[in-house]
């Protein structure tokens, strides 16, 4: 295959069928798993169909750009490496699937865990495909989240959910140093992109910065590959369903570690700092996790730390920094991936057959499963390093490494010692997991009778198996053109010569892997017996990596309470004083420091009128803040003549359309207040104690009110202080210079709106509709305060009146209330949809357009429902505001999308005249389309909350009891 | 004029301040309402003060001199301004009125201290 776009598709589809999983029911465990399985072959045919470029030598790649000008594009990038790491991803990606199908319960949400399982394998290809360092720490820290959703997959189990936590917390902190890592990287290498990264070694190495670049970015491969000492997340992750564990940590989640490593190798390797940490830290690792392996009571605890030795094996031959090691290290990935995934199915299966997975309760188990026990031993004998087994040929090559100087340091004496001490811990608890699981005499006391597995559960084993075997037997017909690809991707013409033959005559590594052998079954025939009665590991069993974990994590939150509790408060008043005190200073400090002075521009001439204008619009506003807490209809009264004075300084101000909208919104504001106050307390004067003041409030009061002068005085100096200044160039006149012939509108203002800036007009009404829909959602829980709940007063009254007199029925009163306003307003409604249609239609030549309209519109509603009462209305006319939302929604971005049809960008407008009899020449932009939507949006918005709150009024008295919900029919009179 | 609309602007900024510290849910929605007008018309004087400018341009492309019209950048930060926060009123309204429901007060931290 040529066509390098194919390798976006690689990437995708495990997304896309995690999508599609996510929305199966949550029975079909057969229908989720085959598409799994589909998805993961289809992905993995896309990469065999590219291997004979791969074979060329060739990197395929494919950017997509995506903010060119930032050196960022979704790059993909696929070499001889990347090749044989994502089909060991996606090869045994699908085996697990097909192990998974059988290995979960009908019971669990099955679908669920096949999403979170695609998804995680597509993160693990897209960490290996990237061809962008920053792409790379994005499909990092995906792992990492999916891995925590896959670990804590049986979330009621509390340890699932701990383990889950620390692995999350481990790894995404590891992430967050390798991000910062990877961006110094890219800086030193003057790209993010992979290729140019590979390629600027030696500016690299000679950049000051490269020290500290290399930490973080081994901090996180550290963390990710569960090297010492992070590795503590590893064993509690083994609460994972069992082909969690054999997918994430044999081939993928923790060797993204190394992958990195490898990946980065050519770039950072073979410096003294590399070297010493590398080499150490894998050094450790490769003991530590052996020694610990041996004394696991667990099965899955045991193969935890065996995989965390073996990483430590893996990394130990990346610092060590000669190629001939890297390519050990290559070599070692792939083989323990194998017979590691095998592994951990083989005990699955025991698990689920059993019942348990405690060694000390196992034994003999080889005469009720022959066949998973002759596959279990196998695969332990390749992690062993047996001969014949391909464990055996990268443990040898390993061997042959150890035995070389590489820095002259004590490391290079010890080496060879340590290591044959590792391999002989190995072939310890190799020995050890077999023995006590499969012979000796047959198991008491299981939970289950023990049985063989269905063929279908043990295929993938088998092929892993098998492929161990292959790869032992015959390296060079198998393995060998892979693993000679990727080393010649990794290593270029640093490439070495190896040799993959199963004999290389008698060697000291030979002997070494001898003394190894020799050496573990010895130490398991002498020590087997006691290993059982062992509760902890001796000397590493100390260091308690979670104990120290969950320290820090409650030391961290126990300073953030301590923080929160010192300097936070609950309390509104207080954090909105500060809040304005901070503002205050802040605004202060720069004319403070550089002096305060008004602009060269001359006052223009007061207008008497305008004078007068704000005299009574201040007034109204000081009045309304006095009278706000005993008289809210007065207040209310007050606030909207000073909204009445900004409105037409609007006006004054040639802002046409300001004061147009300003004025309904007005309307608007006002009825919603007004509907809201029957639902507040009556407020009566405050009684003191000893029936004055205390002097506390005095001061309160005091400090408010300076505060709010000084609040005002300030922004009053900083508006003059403008005002009195040129304005400076804006884009303003880029607007005006290109509403007509660029957008087809006379009226810049609407243009600007609905055409240069349409895509902020669409997020703006998406706002509206999330407010409107968050009011009705409260709405419908509403609970008003007991006192509350009764009639009004007003309504009381007449009743009372209509009881009292003969010839009155009960409501007559309410019903002839204002009889003649009403039919006025009834008759207005048509009226004022004219002219809300009006403005909507000039609103692109003309003062008006869809914010208008719209609430014009939903003004003609309200004065009909004022009228006739909720229920009358409600009775012959259904307004669905919902639906109105929707449409206006629908309508502006399929304005947006259809441009999209034509080959322009999103919400690109076009616009032409459309001569109309009678009506004219009419402006017909697409813009126009989008205006429509705005109005849509907005008369659904408006209604929404009007409707919802005025409901309140009316909803039955019998389902205002705190117990019950609501409903919102309405039983009792009452009117909006 | 300019020295006029500073006042103004300052005169509501105080005014909605004031209430924006009291203690009662009606109060600081009232103060809410004061301030947004005084930020509004200091966003409009952002484009100074022209009384006499029209604000629709005419279509022959030789006309589009911005010199000659009001400044339509502000005014449409102010509209979608205004709209915004008619919503935003409204959704602290039914938040405030929801918790006076549930905590039986009207005190903005849902219990009543002293007023």
């Amino acid at each position: 295959m040529h066509d390098p776009r194919f390798l976006l598709a690689v990437v995708a589809l495990p997304f896309l069928g995690s999508v599609i999983a996510a929305f199966l029911p949550a029975r079909s465990r057969n229908l989720a798993s085959s598409l799994a399985g589909v998805i993961a072959l289809a992905s993995a045919a896309i990469l065999v169909a590219y291997y004979p470029l791969i074979e060329q030598g060739e990197i395929v790649r494919y950017a997509l750009p995506w903010l060119p000008s930032l050196g960022l594009d979704l790059t993909f990038r696929l070499d001889g490496f990347t090749w044989l790491f994502a089909a060991l991803v996606l090869g045994i990606g699908a085996l697990v699937i097909l192990y998974a199908r059988y290995y979960m319960s009908p019971e669990d949400p099955v679908p669920r865990f096949f999403a979170f399982l695609q998804a995680f394998m597509g993160s693990m290809v897209g960490i290996v495909l990237s061809g962008n360092l920053i792409q790379i720490a994005f499909f990092w820290e995906l792992t990492s989240l999916f891995s925590f959703l896959l670990i804590g997959y049986w979330h009621h189990n509390q340890s699932a959910r701990d383990g889950a936590r620390m692995a999350l917390i481990v790894t995404g902190a590891g992430g967050v140093c390798l991000l910062v890592g990877l961006l110094l990287l890219g800086r030193m290498a003057g790209s993010y992109d992979l290729d140019a990264v590979l390629a600027s070694r030696a500016a690299i190495q000679a950049d000051p910065a490269y020290l500290p670049a290399l930490i973080l970015i081994l901090i996180g491969a550290f963390t990710k590959s569960a090297q010492f000492p992070f590795h503590f997340w590893l064993p509690h992750a083994m609460a994972a369903p069992t082909p969690v564990s054999a997918y994430l940590h044999s081939a993928t989640m923790v060797k993204a570690g190394v992958f990195l490593l490898t990946l980065l190798w050519p770039v950072l390797a073979g410096t003294e700092s590399w070297y010493l940490i590398v080499t150490t830290t894998g050094l450790a690792t490769l003991l530590v996790g052996a020694w610990a392996a041996i004394f696991q009571q667990d099965m899955k605890g045991l193969l935890a730390y065996s995989t965390i030795s073996h990483l430590g094996l893996i990394t130990l031959l990346l610092g060590l920094g000669s190629p001939l090691a890297a390519v050990a290290a290559i070599f070692h990935t792939v083989n323990h991936a194998t017979f590691k995934a095998s592994l951990f199915m083989a005990t699955g299966i025991i698990d689920h057959e059993t019942g348990t997975r405690d060694l000390r309760r196992l034994s003999g188990l080889a005469r009720f499963m022959p066949i998973t026990a002759t596959l279990a031993m196998v695969a332990a004998a390749a992690m062993a390093g047996v001969p014949l087994l391909n464990g055996f040929l990268s443990k040898e090559m390993f061997l042959a490494e150890a035995l070389e100087s590489h820095s002259g340091t004590i490391i290079d004496v010890l080496l060879p010692y340590l290591a044959t001490l590792a391999s002989a811990f190995s072939v310890f608890y190799s020995v050890r997991f077999i023995h006590q699981t499969f012979f000796g005499p047959p198991p008491v006391g299981l939970p289950h009778q023990p049985a063989e597995a269905p063929p279908w559960m043990r295929l993938p084993i088998e092929i892993l198996v098998m492929a161990c075997l292959l790869v032992g037997v015959v390296p060079a017909l198998t393995i060998g053109p892979l693993l000679a690809n990727a080393v010649a991707s990794v290593l270029g013409d640093r490439t070495p010569t190896y040799s993959l033959a199963i004999w290389h005559g008698f060697t000291t590594p030979l002997l070494m892997s001898v003394i190894a052998l020799v050496g573990g079954a010895t130490l398991y025939i002498l020590f087997r017996d006691r290993l059982n009665a062992v509760e902890r590991s001796p000397i590493i069993g100390r260091l308690k990596g979670r104990r120290t974990f969950e320290a820090v994590l409650a030391a961290i939150v126990n300073v953030a309470r301590g923080l929160h509790e010192r300097f936070g408060t609950r309390r509104l008043q207080v954090q909105l004083r500060l809040i304005i005190i901070t503002a205050l200073l802040l605004g202060a400090v720069p004319f403070w420091r550089l002096g305060y002075s008004r602009g060269p521009l001359h006052d223009t001439l007061i207008d008497p009128v305008f004078g007068l204008l704000w005299m009574l619009g201040g007034a109204c506003a000081v009045a309304a803040a006095w009278q706000a807490k005993f008289h809210r209809l007065v207040a209310l009264v007050l606030v909207g003549g000073a909204g009445l004075a900004v409105c037409i300084s609007f006006i004054w101000l040639s802002a046409p359309d300001l004061g147009l909208t300003q004025l309904l919104v007005e309307v608007v504001t006002l009825i919603l207040l007004l509907l809201s106050l029957r639902w507040l307390p009556k407020r009566l004067p405050d009684i003191w104690p000893e029936g004055r003041k205390p002097p506390k409030v005095h001061v309160r009061r005091g400090g408010d009110i300076a505060l709010a002068v000084a609040g005002g005085t300030g922004v009053a100096a900083l508006a003059y202080a403008m005002m009195t200044r040129p304005p400076p160039h804006s884009i303003s006149r880029y607007f005006v210079e290109n509403a007509y012939s660029g957008g087809g509108g006379t009226n810049v203002v609407n243009v600007i709106l609905v055409d240069f800036r349409g895509f902020d007009t669409l997020g703006e009404i998406t706002v509206l509709a999330i407010v409107a829909l968050t009011v009705f959602t409260l709405l419908r829980r509403f609970r008003p305060a007991p006192e509350s709940i009764e009639l009004p007063d007003q309504q009381r009254r007449q009743n009372a009146f209509d009881e009292a007199s003969e010839d009155h029925a009960m409501g007559d009163t309410l019903a002839h209330y204002l009889l003649v306003p009403r039919v006025i307003m009834q008759w207005l409604f048509p009226v004022v949809l004219t002219f809300a249609l009006y403005l909507l239609m000039r609103g692109h030549d003309l003062p008006g357009g869809g914010f208008a309209a719209g609430i014009a519109t939903s003004i003609a509603f309200v004065l009909l429902y004022m009228a006739n009462g909720t229920r009358l209305v409600e009775a012959s006319l259904s307004v669905q505001p919902v639906r109105w939302i929707s449409a206006g929604l629908v309508c502006a971005v399929a304005t947006g999308i259809a441009a999209w049809v034509f080959g322009y960008p999103f919400l690109t407008s076009h616009s032409r005249y459309l001569t109309l009899p009678l009506i004219g020449d009419v402006p017909l932009a697409s813009a126009l389309l989008f205006d429509i939507g705005v109005f849509a949006v907005v008369v659904g918005t408006t209604l929404l909350m009007l409707i919802a709150i005025a409901h309140q009024s009316i909803r039955s008295p019998r389902a205002r009891k705190p117990a019950q919900p609501a409903t919102p029919e309405p039983q009792a009179g009452g009117r909006a | 004029m300019e020295m006029l609309l500073s006042l103004a602007i300052g005169v509501l900024t105080a005014s909605g301040l004031w209430l924006l510290f009291r203690p009662r849910t009606f109060q600081v929605i009232l103060g809410l309402s004061l301030l947004s007008y005084a930020v509004n018309l200091f966003i409009m004087a952002a484009g100074r003060l022209r009384s006499d400018a029209p604000p629709i341009i005419g279509k022959d492309p030789a006309s589009a001199d911005p010199a000659l019209y009001a400044d339509p950048l502000p005014q449409a930060l102010v509209l979608t301004a205004i709209v915004i926060s008619f919503a935003t009123t409204a959704l602290l309204l039914v938040v405030l009125l929801a918790s006076r429901g549930l905590t039986g007060t009207d005190h903005v931290d849902g219990e009543d201290g002293e007023s």
